[in-house]
C-alpha cells in the first residue's frame, strides 16, 4: 500500500465519522505538521516493520488518525476509603477535564473479603474503596452516566463478580449492558506472577476469565473483558523486554483458554485489552510500546489465525512507573511523570494514567492528583507531540530498540512455549525467577551507584521537606462492618443462601455463571459471600515459594 | 557468632513483595539464613513461625498502610510467647508521622524506601549480635 492508498482508503473514511482536531496542523514557525510522516519511497521492510497506522503490523498505532482525532483518554486510578468519598474524588476528576474513570478497590474486595471478614483486618479502604456489597457500588458510581463515561476497575479475582454489580447498577440507571462501556483487569497470571490478589487455583480461575469472555461477546459487547498486563511485572522489577514478553505469553495463554471453551477468535479477541508501565527509560519505552503491538499482531495473525483485523490489534492503557517515585524530595517526581507519560504518548498509548508526586508515600492528595491529571494536558495541548502520528518512527535508534525488544520478547516467549505455556512457566517459577533476578540486579546496581537515583543516591538534601500526605479514617473500618450488618438483618437470607447453592452447583459444571452473580447480588449477597461459596468449591491457590 | 536466622514476612494481604524478597536475598548474600513466609500471613502465623523456626530477627513489610492495626497485633503476641528480645523491623511504606508509633511499640528500626541494603544487614547483624553475646555491646 503507498501513502495515497492509505489516506484515501483509511483516512478518509474515518475523518468522515471522526473530524480530527483541527484542519490544520503546523509548527510555531508555520511549518506544516503531516498527519504521518515517511521515508521518501515506501518499500517493502517499511511495509513489513512499520506499515501505516491502523493497518497491520499497527506498530505506528492502532487507529488512522490517532490523537490528530482525538487524545487518549486521560485515565485516572483513585479510589480509598467508602463508596461516598470515592465518588466525590470521581466527580472532581471529571470537572476537571479527566475523560474516563478508574476504580482502585481496597484489598479485601480485590481478594473477595467481606470488610467484616477477619482477614481483613487493618486494610478496609486503605489502597482503594472498599466494595463488599451491591448497594455499595451503587453509591460510588452514583450521579456517573454509565452509557457516557468508560469505567475501569482494576480487579481480578473477583473480576466477573464486580462487573455483575456495574451490570446491575446499570439496570438501576436504565443503561442496558450493552450500552456500558469500560475495562477489568480480570488478567489472573500476573497476579500470580507479581500482583498477589490471587483466590482460586489456575484451572477454575481461567475458567471465570472465559466465562466473562462468552458472556460478554453476547450481552456487553463494548466492554473490554481483560486487560492483559505487563505493569506490575514491570514494577516488580522486570526488564522492558521481560514486561512485554511475560505479558504477551500471558495474553496467549488466555486466547488459547478461549479457544479451547470453544469461544470464536474473532468474537472474543476484539474485547482483549492491555495494560503496560511507562519507566523512565525513554527511548526503550517509546520503542517497548512499538514492539509491542507489532509482536502481539503477528501473534493474533500468524499464530492463532484470526482473520479479522481487529483482532489483531493491541490496545493498551498506560500507567507511570510508581516504583520510580521517590519518598525524597518527592516534589522532582512531577518531572519524572512527565517524561514518562511522553514516553507512553510516543508510543501511541490509547489511555494513561499519570502518578501523583506524592505515592511513594501515600495515596494522592487532591492537589497531587491534580497535577498529575495536569501534566497529561499540557502534554495534549501544549507540547505538540500529538500532532503527528508516532513522531519517533525512522528514528536510527528507536527503529533499532524497537527490532530489539521484539526479538528478545519472542525468545522469552518461545522459551515459554517450550515448558509447555505461561501456566506452567508461573507454576515452576520461572517468570518469577526471572523478574526477581532483574530486580536484585538493579537494587545492586543502585548500591555500588552503577544506576543513578536523583535524590536517593546522589543530589540527595541532608533534610527533606515534609509535605502534606492523605491521611484515610480509620474508623471506616468499623462503618462498613455495620453496614454489612444491617444489610444481612433486612435481606431474605433464606433467598441468599438458595442462591449460593446454585451457585456451588454450577460452579462444578461449565455452566457460565455470570447470570447467577447478578441475580445473587441484586438479592444482597456479598462480594464475600460469593467468592468463599466458590472458594468451599474450588479451593485456593497457594504458590510454591 | 552463629548464623542469624532471620524470619522475613509479609503481613496483611498486600501482594507488594519484591521489597521483601530483594532483602530476603540481600540477608542470604551477607550469610544469614532467611525463612520467607510468603504473602497474606496473619499476626497469629508470623509469630508461630518465628516461634518455630527459632529465628533471631523478624523483618515486615506492608505497604497497604495495614500497619497501625497489624503491628501492636504483633507485638502483643511476642509478648505472650516470650519473644519480645527478638528484634522486629519494619519495612515498605510507612509516613515519617507513624514511625515514633512504631518505635513505641517496641519495633526496633523502621527501613523506608530508599534504604540501602547495607544499612539493614548492618543493622541486623548488630542487634543479633548484641542478642546472642550481650557483654559485647
Amino acid at each position: 500500500m503507498d501513502k495515497k492508498t492509505w489516506e484515501e482508503k483509511h483516512v478518509a473514511p474515518t475523518i468522515k465519522r471522526f473530524p480530527e482536531r483541527k484542519s490544520e496542523f503546523e509548527t510555531s514557525s508555520g511549518i506544516p505538521l503531516e498527519r504521518l510522516h515517511t521515508p521518501t519511497e515506501i518499500d517493502e521492510t517499511y511495509q513489513e516493520k512499520l506499515g501505516f497506522p491502523g493497518q497491520y503490523p499497527f506498530t505506528r498505532g492502532v487507529q488512522p488518525t490517532m490523537y490528530r482525532g482525538k487524545f487518549w483518554t486521560m485515565r485516572q486510578y483513585a479510589g480509598f476509603s467508602t463508596a461516598k468519598e470515592s465518588n466525590e474524588r470521581y466527580k472532581f476528576l471529571l470537572s476537571q477535564g479527566q475523560t474516563g474513570l478508574s476504580v482502585a478497590f481496597d484489598l479485601p474486595t480485590q481478594i473477595g473479603y467481606d470488610s467484616d471478614d477477619p482477614m481483613s483486618l487493618g486494610e478496609v479502604g486503605k489502597v482503594g474503596v472498599s466494595i463488599p456489597t451491591l448497594d455499595d457500588m451503587a453509591v460510588l458510581l452514583d450521579g456517573i452516566p454509565l452509557d457516557k463515561v468508560s469505567i475501569s476497575m482494576t480487579i481480578n479475582a473477583p473480576a466477573s463478580v464486580l462487573l455483575a454489580m456495574v451490570i446491575a447498577v446499570g439496570k438501576r440507571q436504565g443503561v442496558a449492558p450493552h450500552q456500558l462501556r469500560g475495562t477489568i483487569q480480570n488478567d489472573i497470571l500476573k497476579e500470580y506472577i507479581a500482583r498477589g490478589t490471587y483466590i482460586y487455583p489456575p484451572r477454575p480461575s481461567m475458567r471465570l476469565i472465559t466465562d466473562v469472555f462468552d458472556y460478554c461477546a453476547r450481552e456487553v459487547p463494548r466492554w473490554n473483558t481483560i486487560s492483559i498486563s505487563g505493569y506490575h511485572i514491570r514494577e516488580a522489577g522486570s526488564t522492558a523486554a521481560q514486561e512485554v514478553a511475560f505479558t504477551l505469553a500471558n495474553g496467549i495463554a488466555y486466547v488459547q483458554a478461549a479457544l479451547d471453551a470453544g469461544l470464536d477468535i474473532d468474537v472474543f479477541a476484539k474485547q482483549l485489552s492491555f495494560f503496560f508501565n511507562a519507566h523512565n527509560n525513554f527511548l526503550e519505552e517509546v520503542a517497548k510500546f512499538r514492539a509491542a503491538r507489532r509482536l502481539w499482531a503477528k501473534i493474533m495473525k500468524e499464530r492463532f489465525g484470526a482473520k479479522d483485523p481487529k483482532s489483531w490489534r493491541l490496545r493498551f492503557h498506560t500507567q507511570t512507573a510508581g516504583s520510580t517515585l521517590t519518598a525524597q524530595q518527592p516534589e522532582n517526581n512531577v518531572i519524572r511523570v512527565a517524561v514518562q507519560a511522553m514516553a507512553a504518548v510516543m508510543g501511541g498509548t490509547q489511555s494513561l494514567h499519570t502518578n501523583g508526586r506524592d505515592e511513594a508515600i501515600a495515596l494522592p492528595t487532591q492537589e497531587a492528583a491534580q497535577i498529575a491529571l495536569r501534566t497529561q494536558q499540557i502534554i495534549a495541548h501544549e507540547s505538540g507531540i500529538a500532532d503527528t502520528i508516532d513522531p519517533l518512527a525512522g528514528s536510527y535508534v528507536v527503529e533499532h530498540l524497537t527490532d530489539e525488544i521484539e526479538k528478545m520478547a519472542q525468545q522469552y516467549i518461545q522459551n515459554i512455549d517450550d515448558m509447555g505455556g505461561a501456566l506452567t512457566a508461573i507454576e515452576q517459577g520461572y517468570v518469577q525467577g526471572e523478574i526477581h533476578e532483574a530486580a536484585y540486579q538493579y537494587q545492586r546496581a543502585l548500591e555500588n551507584n552503577a544506576e543513578i537515583v536523583v535524590g536517593v543516591n546522589q543530589f540527595t538534601v541532608a533534610e527533606e521537606t515534609p509535605i502534606d500526605r492523605m491521611k484515610l479514617d480509620p474508623a471506616i473500618e468499623a462503618a462498613q462492618c455495620e453496614r454489612l450488618k444491617a444489610l444481612r438483618e433486612r435481606r431474605d437470607n433464606a433467598k441468599v443462601a438458595e442462591l449460593r447453592g446454585q451457585i456451588a452447583t454450577a460452579a462444578q459444571t461449565d455452566e457460565n455463571l455470570m447470570p447467577l452473580f447478578i441475580e445473587a447480588l441484586e438479592n444482597d449477597a456479598t462480594l464475600g459471600e460469593i467468592c468463599h461459596t466458590l472458594r468451599d468449591v474450588w479451593g485456593e491457590y497457594r504458590p510454591t515459594l | 557468632m552463629k548464623t542469624p536466622r532471620i524470619l522475613i514476612a509479609k503481613p496483611g494481604l498486600d501482594g507488594h513483595d519484591r521489597g521483601a524478597k530483594v532483602i530476603a536475598r540481600a540477608l542470604r548474600d551477607a550469610g544469614m539464613e532467611v525463612i520467607y513466609t510468603g504473602l497474606r500471613q496473619t499476626p497469629e502465623m508470623i509469630v508461630n513461625a518465628a516461634l518455630q523456626e527459632d529465628v533471631d530477627a523478624i523483618g515486615l513489610s506492608i505497604l497497604s498502610g495495614a500497619h497501625p492495626v497489624i503491628l501492636p497485633r504483633i507485638m502483643t503476641l511476642l509478648q505472650e510467647n516470650e519473644m519480645e528480645d527478638v528484634p522486629v523491623f519494619l519495612g515498605g511504606i510507612v509516613p515519617d508521622d507513624d514511625i515514633p508509633g512504631m518505635l513505641d511499640l517496641g519495633v526496633a528500626a523502621v527501613f523506608g524506601p530508599g534504604t540501602k541494603l547495607e544499612t539493614i544487614t548492618d543493622f541486623i547483624l548488630d542487634c543479633v549480635q548484641k542478642a546472642q553475646d550481650p557483654a559485647a555491646s
